[in-house]
């Protein structure tokens, strides 16, 4: 049974108390991981994270479907990389201009292909990935092309270069708490709503005033901004950059940790990203057969949790509680 | 108040509405009734800009509004709600109705995501004024619960507190009494009479005519998509047009 949130409140009150307990957390990690190897996986997760609220914002909220979210990702992270290394640009400069860019592109891409609807949105979305794929690799003269682009500088504040695993660590996971807190915000506010409301009746909520068109224009290119910043990112922490990263592939992983995480829950964009990623890594001692797992793995939770783990887990806890207590709710 | 002239309709080739012309007075409550088919869904779908019409104009104050989209007539105070009705289903209750408060609140995506002082203000008065509404349709004990598991009588009462958030001046019902029962019918009468009393223009699509004798000031009849009558419950019951279109003529 759900709680009464009457109030609003009091619902607030949780709310920012759990996002405190995660922050501290998320802080505290390092002090347990010690080993490099460890740190620089859960960057990972830090990235996937970010990227998986920014799809899950227009997937799970908005209920449009995007697969070419790893198209805005490269965009970013190339930009930021062409940016400071051909044109010498400080990194802090270079990842606000990505952001504006991609940011403003998708706005000027939305407007045709938002109109778009169920599957032809997703075959639309699917071009426009391949496409920025084949920009990747086809603009050597830019991007280097498949060999990828190196030597793209390390983020600096104050003289401390992120150069290190703990420190990567940090910045990582500041921007993605940031990003975190700015979605958390947007879902409990008015824009949140008018969201949801599109996702679940459009035609009800145009009615009732809700601008639906613009609205599913703004959050793709935010959704797309977002993702520009994690590219960035991704790009100043690698300093190494190709194509790879950016494909087919990375689009539907993300969606992958959307769902299994939890359509239109934050949290639960945080749940699939650090699954999908430590995952492979946990099954690495599984030799051939880790992908047979893996895959066998996420098959399963689709099944039986098709709420995604933040709403699966609470109720196989809720389930196992009933049994000890000899009580079996069916 | 409202006034549509020379509405047509024409689907491929057929011709759902046929230069249809009637004006709504300011505070009454109108009834727009007819047979199966008489276009009455298609023409409350072309005022509240749904569909764009064929031929015709629909005015709302004095203003040409025809080929508005429905986000924007919102703006100017006009709202409808659904025959199969369309809640927010994985919203609560209170949700639903502070969507309603959509055009009556301003916050941006960036202030809402950044958590603006101001936001937070705008917020709770959103909160409170759909608080209202919930207890003015008597639902206020189902605010935490999701629309999608209410019973149909009260979507519909959640439906009517939502589009009532919008403070609308004029309000547009396809068919407020399907699927309900009479003791619900009973309420929903006494509902759309209080709603008339707040200043607020009604107009509906019904099949009930036992509702509709009992509380619409004024009635329009449609039958094949064109306008057979208009005027009051008494005028309508003894009109012969009306009789011989919904009974069927004797030869």
């Amino acid at each position: 049974m759900a709680k009464p949130i009457r109030s609003g409140s009091d619902a607030m009150k949780r709310d920012f108390l759990l996002f405190i307990g995660f922050s501290v957390l998320v802080m505290l990690a390092p002090q347990y991981f010690r080993g490099g190897y460890m740190m620089n996986v859960l960057v990972f997760v830090g990235i996937n994270t970010m990227l998986a609220i920014a799809l899950n914002l227009l997937l799970g909220y908005a209920g449009q479907i995007s697969l070419g979210h790893a198209g805005f990702f490269g965009l970013g992270a190339y930009l930021s990389g062409i940016m400071t290394t051909t044109f010498s640009l400080n990194p802090w400069l270079a990842m606000p201009l990505a952001a504006v860019a991609v940011g403003s592109l998708a706005f000027l891409i939305g407007f045709p292909v938002l109109k778009l609807k169920g599957h032809y949105l997703a075959m639309a979305t699917l071009g426009l990935g391949i496409i920025f794929f084949i920009i990747f690799n086809e603009t050597y003269e830019w991007t280097g092309g498949p060999s990828g682009l190196s030597g793209i500088p390390y983020l600096e504040l104050g003289g401390i270069s992120f150069n290190s695993d703990v420190k990567s660590y940090y910045l990582i996971w500041g921007f993605t708490l940031a990003v975190m807190l700015f979605a958390l915000n947007l879902a409990s506010s008015r824009v949140g709503r008018a969201l949801r409301a599109v996702h679940d009746s459009e035609v009800a909520a145009q009615v009732l005033g809700v601008n639906a068109r613009l609205l599913k224009v703004q959050i793709f290119a935010l959704s797309a901004l977002l993702s520009s910043i994690a590219g960035s990112l991704y790009a100043h922490t690698m300093t190494f950059i190709s194509p790879t990263s950016f494909g087919f592939n990375f689009s539907i992983e993300l969606l992958t940790m959307v769902v299994i995480g939890g359509l239109g829950s934050i949290y639960g964009s945080f749940l699939g990203a650090a699954l999908l990623t430590l995952l492979p890594e946990i099954l690495r001692g599984a030799n051939d057969y880790d992908i047979i797992i893996y895959g066998g793995l996420l098959m399963v939770m689709v099944m039986y949790m098709p709420g995604g783990l933040v709403r699966g887990i609470p109720a196989l806890f809720r389930k196992l509680a009933g049994r000890k207590g000899g009580v079996d709710h069916a | 108040m409202l006034e549509v002239s020379g509405i047509t309709q024409i689907f491929g080739g057929v011709t759902a509405l046929d230069n249809v012309s009637f004006s709504i007075a300011k505070g009454n409550i109108t009834g727009v009734i007819g047979p199966n088919g008489a276009g009455k869904t298609t023409l409350f779908n072309i005022i509240t800009g749904i569909y764009s019409q064929t031929a015709g104009t629909v005015t709302l104050e004095g203003k040409n509004v025809s080929g508005f989209p429905p986000e924007r007539l919102a703006r100017l105070a006009m709202v409808r709600t659904f025959q199969n009705i369309e809640l927010f289903g994985g919203m609560t209750v209170l949700e639903n109705v502070m969507v309603g408060m959509h055009t009556r609140s301003s916050s941006g995506l960036l202030a809402c995501a950044l958590k603006m002082p101001w936001t937070i203000s705008e917020e709770r008065r959103i909160r409170d004024g759909a608080m209202k509404w919930l207890e003015f349709t008597g639902i206020v004990d189902l605010a935490d619960h999701l629309a999608g598991s209410l019973p149909f009588g009260k979507g519909r009462l959640l439906e009517i507190a939502r589009a009532l958030a919008v403070e609308p001046r004029i309000v547009l019902m396809d068919e407020p009494a399907a699927g309900l029962n009479s003791q619900e019918t009973l309420g929903l009468a006494q509902l759309i009479k209080r709603i008339r009393d707040l200043g607020i223009t009604v107009v509906l699509v019904e099949h009930d005519m036992e509702l509709v004798m009992d509380i619409c000031d004024r009635i329009v009849v449609l039958n094949l998509g064109r306008k057979l009558a208009e005027g009051t419950p008494r005028e309508i019951q003894e009109s012969p047009e009306v009789i011989s279109a919904y009974l069927g003529d004797d030869d």
